[in-house]
């Protein structure tokens, strides 16, 4: 019993631990972003490990889950006749909730856990000292782009989820079920508004965008340097970074949406 | 990978976010019809405009022809005044076109359906519609009924 | 030994401890400068960790290191990395960076420290591949390497500053016969034809002591032992007479500490009665 309660303490004070190194981390990662902007190029290799390998996974799963909204939604609004609003169901879904939620946990799941691969091989494989012991900043030279790409390619990657899974819906809706397609977009753009519903959607993408690769880097660069501490904290980075965009997601809808 | 080919693939990206973007912006929100103005202004006064909405779609015949762009209350004639905005294609209005204000399926939003008159001059733009129709509202429909019983 | 213009790395009273597990005890050492020193001991005795004291990567919880007269505990960050810019450090498993090849792993530092043109970087970098005899391996990636050129190829780039000293960790580890009479040779020409200190550490005997001008030994947190290889093999200490000669048993038992071997046999029966 005394055990169980010592352990509980030690697991919590570890916790505590680990959440002051990560925003000490954090705030060291930003005081290098400055460099990282001006050496562009290095940002630029980055857009291209987590975005443009990232987009064929967002393509297709936005192309399904638009097909999905639709046929669900028309399944429910053809009960009340009012299929026509099925547009308007799709895109609110997809430019408020979906878009950025399902974006989020892909990008965790595929870029955030080839982050936290890398880095952690990195480490264990003595690169990250190495740079060190000339002189690089790890900060700079490698967590700060890193940072830096995953806060911009998250919203990029959302905006083009919704804009695919509105397609696919089109798809369904209108080719398939027969829905108006005048109907289908013009309810659609008199009912979603760029500022209150494409914007805050953005708005989320970029927290999630922020906090993921946040995770996905921190959990590389404080793992124990063995390939089981690498395995083991990419498993950690795919579990937090899901839970965070879930938890972050509610907390952003009732300050956003509840106006 | 050579940097070339880095930067074409990073491109491709970028454009594809434009293109999004554009897709977000032009076609699923209403982002160009509010800084459109491309048509004319015809106002409207209602009894009672039910829960018609600004940027609610006008039709005539079920097509789409341009959107309520204003709702305010007029406190002369105690009335709703909408005002519309038609778009350029659509010019020729009679000017005795009733406006009515219907609701998509049974609980689908407001929209304003434009019956065309007979007369030969049509709308310009700061025109006012003579005819128009409430929004039916429920309540009072079924209150009607029960008096007329 | 004191001499300052002689010695470039003085360790005073050094301690160190990771969490509650004390490393180092009050350790004194100094390394001579332009002489080629081996610290040998035991695996686990922290000669790594040494290292990284030495380097600033880690900070002594007591006691003072001095680098060519600098405190390196106490050096700001700016004054720490000018100092690291002299200093090369050639880790176990090289440490290149695994998304570039040889060449680029090579001009790596030159790229990032200075703004020296394409040109002279390319004939910078090919004279250090040429001096590790890597110069035909420049457009192989880090993983195509084997371990001992992946040392060579570390070496070239921590040679491509002109480091004023380049620290080895456990360079010999794991080699076959041939690549270690390379790294050997290296080592020794390295030192030589630079005029740069090395600072080896090592558990593999026979090697560290060929090529080494001084040798210091550490064991349980401490020196027991230092001076030339020569004045090592005649020590009196029953410890290093151990480690010398890779005896199982003697001052470091073969046995770790436990109960009694007989009672210890017993015991499970007692259990079983009781």
């Amino acid at each position: 019993m005394l055990n169980s309660v010592r352990l509980l303490g030690a697991r919590t004070l570890e916790s505590v631990q680990a959440l002051g190194r990560a925003h000490v981390f954090l705030a060291q990662t930003l005081i290098g972003m400055g460099s990282a902007v001006r050496r562009f190029s290095l940002v630029m290799q980055q857009l291209h490990a987590s975005g443009v390998k990232t987009l064929s996974i967002i393509l297709v799963s936005g192309l399904f889950v638009g097909m999905v909204l639709a046929l669900q939604g028309y399944n429910t609004l053809v009960q009340f006749g009012a299929e026509e609003s099925l547009g308007v169901v799709v895109a609110l879904t997809l430019v408020r909730e979906l878009g950025p939620v399902v974006t989020g946990l892909l990008f965790a799941g595929r870029a955030g856990s080839a982050l936290t691969a890398e880095i952690g091989l990195m480490k264990s494989t003595e690169q990250l000292s190495g740079l060190e012991m000339m002189a690089i900043d790890p900060f700079q030279r490698i967590f700060a782009p890193r940072l830096l790409a995953g806060f911009l390619s998250l919203p990029m990657l959302a905006a083009m989820f919704s804009a695919v899974g509105v397609l696919g819906g089109h798809l369904v809706g209108v080719e398939l079920l027969g829905v108006d397609v005048g109907a289908y977009w013009s309810q659609m753009q008199s009912a979603v508004s760029f500022s209150s519903d494409v914007l805050t959607g953005l708005i989320k993408a970029v927290v999630f965008g922020l906090v993921v690769t946040w995770i996905a880097i921190f959990e590389g660069a404080d793992c124990v340097p063995t390939p089981e501490g690498v395995a083991s904290a990419t498993t950690r980075t795919v579990v937090k970074s899901s839970l965070a965009v879930l938890g972050l997601d509610f907390l952003l809808t009732a300050v956003m949406f509840s106006v | 990978m050579n940097v070339r080919t880095l930067e074409t693939l990073v491109g491709f990206f970028m454009l594809l976010f434009f293109i999004a973007m554009f897709i977000l912006a032009m076609k699923v929100s209403n982002l160009a019809s509010l800084t459109g103005g491309s048509g004319y202004e015809v106002t409207a006064y209602f009894e009672n405009i039910g829960g018609l909405k600004p940027r609610a779609p006008v039709s005539a015949s079920g097509v789409r022809v341009g959107q309520v762009s204003k709702i305010e209350y007029d406190a002369e004639t105690f009335q709703a005044k909408v005002t519309l905005n038609i778009d350029n294609d659509y010019q020729e209005f009679p000017i005795d076109t009733s406006a009515s204000i219907y609701t998509a399926g049974l609980l689908g939003e407001q929209y304003i359906g434009l019956d065309p008159g007979g007369e030969e001059e049509y709308l310009a733009d700061g025109d006012e519609f003579e005819l128009t129709q409430s929004a039916l509202v429920l309540e009072r429909l079924i209150g009607r009924v029960l008096v007329n019983q | 030994m004191s001499d300052p213009h002689s010695t470039l790395v003085k360790i005073r009273d050094l301690h160190f401890s990771r969490g509650s597990k004390a490393i180092f005890k009050g350790l004194n050492a100094d390394i001579p400068r332009g002489k080629i020193t081996t610290i040998l001991g035991p695996s686990g005795t922290g000669k790594t960790t040494l290292l990284k004291l030495i380097g600033g990567q880690e900070k002594p919880s007591a006691g003072q290191i001095d680098v060519d007269g600098l405190h390196v505990a106490a050096l700001s960050r700016r004054d720490l990395y000018s100092l690291r810019k002299r200093m090369g450090m050639l880790f176990q498993s090289g440490a290149l960076l695994t998304d570039l090849n040889v060449f680029d792993n090579v001009a790596f530092p030159l790229r990032e420290h200075t703004k020296l043109p394409e040109s002279l970087i390319h004939k910078l970098v090919l004279m250090r591949l040429h001096a590790v005899g890597l110069r035909g391996a420049r457009d192989l990636m880090p993983a195509e390497l084997s371990g001992g050129m992946a040392r060579r190829a570390a070496l070239a780039r921590a040679l491509v500053m002109d480091p004023m000293m380049i620290m080895y960790d456990e360079p010999f580890t794991g080699q076959d016969p041939i690549s270690m009479g390379v790294l050997l040779e290296l080592i020794r020409t390295v030192n030589q034809a630079l005029g740069l200190t090395s600072l080896i550490v090592s558990h593999d005997l026979g090697e560290s002591l060929s090529i080494s001008d001084h040798v210091i030994v550490i064991s349980e947190g401490k020196v027991v032992e230092s001076g030339s290889p020569e004045a090592l093999q005649n020590s009196e200490s029953a410890w290093v007479q151990q480690f010398l000669n890779g005896r199982p048993d003697g001052p470091v038992p073969f046995q770790l500490s436990a109960p009694d071997y007989a009672a210890d046999l017993a015991s499970h029966e007692e259990r079983l009665d009781a």
